[in-house]
């Protein structure tokens, strides 16, 4: 298929390709395609609601993002929600890398012990359901050591994520190469200044993609915590349908909600990682 | 030469990787100033050998003192003698993700402590000295495979060292590019520093050399002065591999 390696003589045009894959590959019909697809599944929830006699309230959905009163403009709990999983997304992630580097330093050290405390830690976590774990460290963790359901849920997705993350630490590292190492080793750099100055920043661009699918990832678990009853955006979400029964339109709200934020970060990283590729 | 004070002493030293032999009873002594050219046949152990000079590779028996630095698996001094002996890799192994003058500056600023300008002014002095000062902004990928070598020379030699190993400097290098390299090394070698080069330019060894070894299978077989190496080399196995090398 691909002409990789044929000469052909310069100048000439490239023969077409055939005409199905000329009409699928343009952009006007993939985005046609899409509306169409999206459009049937949207219909066909549509017809099903209708079928089931369900009543509609769309316009009961904007004072959940914002609300004017007499008092003024006010964000409304959707919005505030979001902030909520934002904040605690971040918390939890920060918390992840941490464990995660340390994770991934100690199974890379030479000590024996090191590396079986980490593999140790690594199947325990793959091998537990998240939600178990959220009840581990609310129920169990939680009375033992005291603290609260917030902490509880920022450890559990902390622990949890930091599995992923540490074998992404530990990719990244392995990608770069011996002779760095060696490099650094001979101008008498220590292990650590050699992880600080020449292999992490090296390691950066090989992992920032798969960071970001972590990140993606962790948002969407976070909302686990609502069976807590943690303030996040899918807790706010169950409240406001226990006050109102609208529980299709807010859940198709709160679901684009998390699709509109894991695509801004999407593109958000792709364009990093554009910026990475240039400088090296 | 010999009166000087030795800085590499190798007694009966052997390395195993797993169950293979890979230097067997080495015995060498490097004298302060002097410039020894190792050459030999792919997988003889030249590089094993330099690679143990700093603590690359760990020798299971026999001794080796640097500077009267006695060097062995988890000697505490380790770090201090690689600051002193320094390497220069086949594949230059610049830091990718920093400057010219940062890969110069980095080793000076965070190992030896000293300060940004200071170590920014030894660096531009080493890049004059390897006749690339103009070049001390760009990263590595936007060098010539010769001027990154240079470059990773005087990443070296900016840590004051007293022993400089070579492992093959030119032999990834386009064949234009190999003259530029050795001079810099011919050059060096005039300042009076302790030298330990292995490679096949014998051009070099003949200019710079006042030992030359031969090793084949994990042990040294020859060590003579150039004089009589290329001339009158007493192993038969150095005489053949001699007559390879130079045919070409
Ligand atoms: N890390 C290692 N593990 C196992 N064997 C090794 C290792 N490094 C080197 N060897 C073996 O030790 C022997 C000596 O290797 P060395 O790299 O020192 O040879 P060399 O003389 O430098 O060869 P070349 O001219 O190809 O660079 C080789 O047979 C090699 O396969
Ligand atoms: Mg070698």
């Amino acid at each position: 298929m691909s002409d990789l390696g044929i000469s052909r003589p310069k100048g000439q045009p490239l023969p077409k390709p055939p005409f199905l894959k000329r009409f699928f590959d343009s952009t006007l019909i993939s985005v046609g395609i899409y509306v169409v697809i999206v459009g049937l599944i949207a219909y066909g929830a549509y017809i099903g609601a209708q079928g089931m006699g369900y009543n509609w309230q769309w316009y009961r959905v904007p004072q959940f993002l914002y609300r004017n009163t007499e008092v003024g403009f006010e964000w409304g709990e959707i919005p505030i929600g979001l902030v909520a999983t934002i904040k605690l997304s971040v918390t939890a992630f920060i918390l992840a890398m941490v464990i995660g580097l340390l994770v991934a330093l100690l199974r890379l050290s030479d000590l024996v012990i090191g590396s079986a405390i980490a593999v140790g830690f690594l199947e325990l976590i793959r091998n537990i359901p998240l939600l178990v774990l959220l009840y581990l460290f609310y129920y169990v963790l939680g009375p033992i050591f005291g603290f609260d359901r917030y902490t509880a849920s920022i450890l559990t997705l902390a622990v949890f994520h930091s599995a992923l993350i540490s074998e992404i630490f530990r990719a990244g590292i392995n990608a770069v190469p011996t002779g760095q190492w060696e490099a650094a080793k001979s101008i008498g750099m220590s292990p650590s200044q050699t992880y600080r100055y020449i292999i992490l920043p090296q390691s950066v661009r090989f992992m920032l993609p798969p960071m970001t699918g972590e990140v993606v990832h962790l948002i969407k678990s976070s909302a686990i915590v609502s069976v807590i009853a943690v303030a996040e955006l899918t807790t706010f979400g169950r409240n406001i349908i226990s006050d109102t029964y609208m529980s299709f339109e807010i859940w198709f709200t709160i679901a684009l909600v998390y699709l509109v934020v894991t695509l801004i970060l999407s593109i958000g990283v792709s364009h990093l990682e554009k910026k990475y590729a240039v400088d090296q | 030469m010999n009166q000087a004070t030795p800085m590499i002493e190798v007694t009966n030293l052997d390395k195993f990787y797993g169950a293979f032999h890979a230097l067997k009873n080495i015995d060498l002594t490097v004298h302060q100033g002097e410039k020894v050219v190792i050459c030999g046949p792919s997988g003889s152990g030249k590089s094993t050998l330099i690679r143990c000079f700093n603590g690359l590779e760990w020798h299971n028996s026999g001794r080796l003192v640097i500077d009267g630095i006695e060097v062995y698996d988890g000697a505490k001094e380790i770090r201090e003698l690689r600051q002193e002996v320094g390497m220069v890799f086949q594949q230059f192994n610049l830091f990718p993700h920093l400057t010219v003058l940062e890969n110069l500056t980095i080793g000076p600023m965070k190992v030896r402590g000293i300060s940004k300008a200071q170590a920014e002014e030894t660096a531009r002095n080493y890049l004059e000295r390897v006749h690339i000062p103009e070049q001390a902004d760009k990263y590595p990928a936007q060098l010539s495979g010769g001027q990154q070598q240079r470059v990773a020379i005087a990443r070296s030699l900016c840590m004051e060292t007293r022993i400089m190993l070579f492992d093959e400097p030119t032999s990834a290098l386009d064949p234009e590019m190999i003259n530029e390299v050795l001079d810099v090394m011919v050059e060096l070698a005039d300042t009076g520093m302790t030298m330990v080069v292995v490679t096949h330019e014998m051009g070099f060894a003949r200019k710079v050399a006042d030992t030359m070894v031969f090793m084949e299978a994990g042990q040294i077989v020859e060590v003579s002065p150039p004089e009589q190496f290329f001339t009158n080399p007493s192993s038969e196995r150095c005489r053949l591999f001699l007559d390879q090398i130079l045919a070409h």
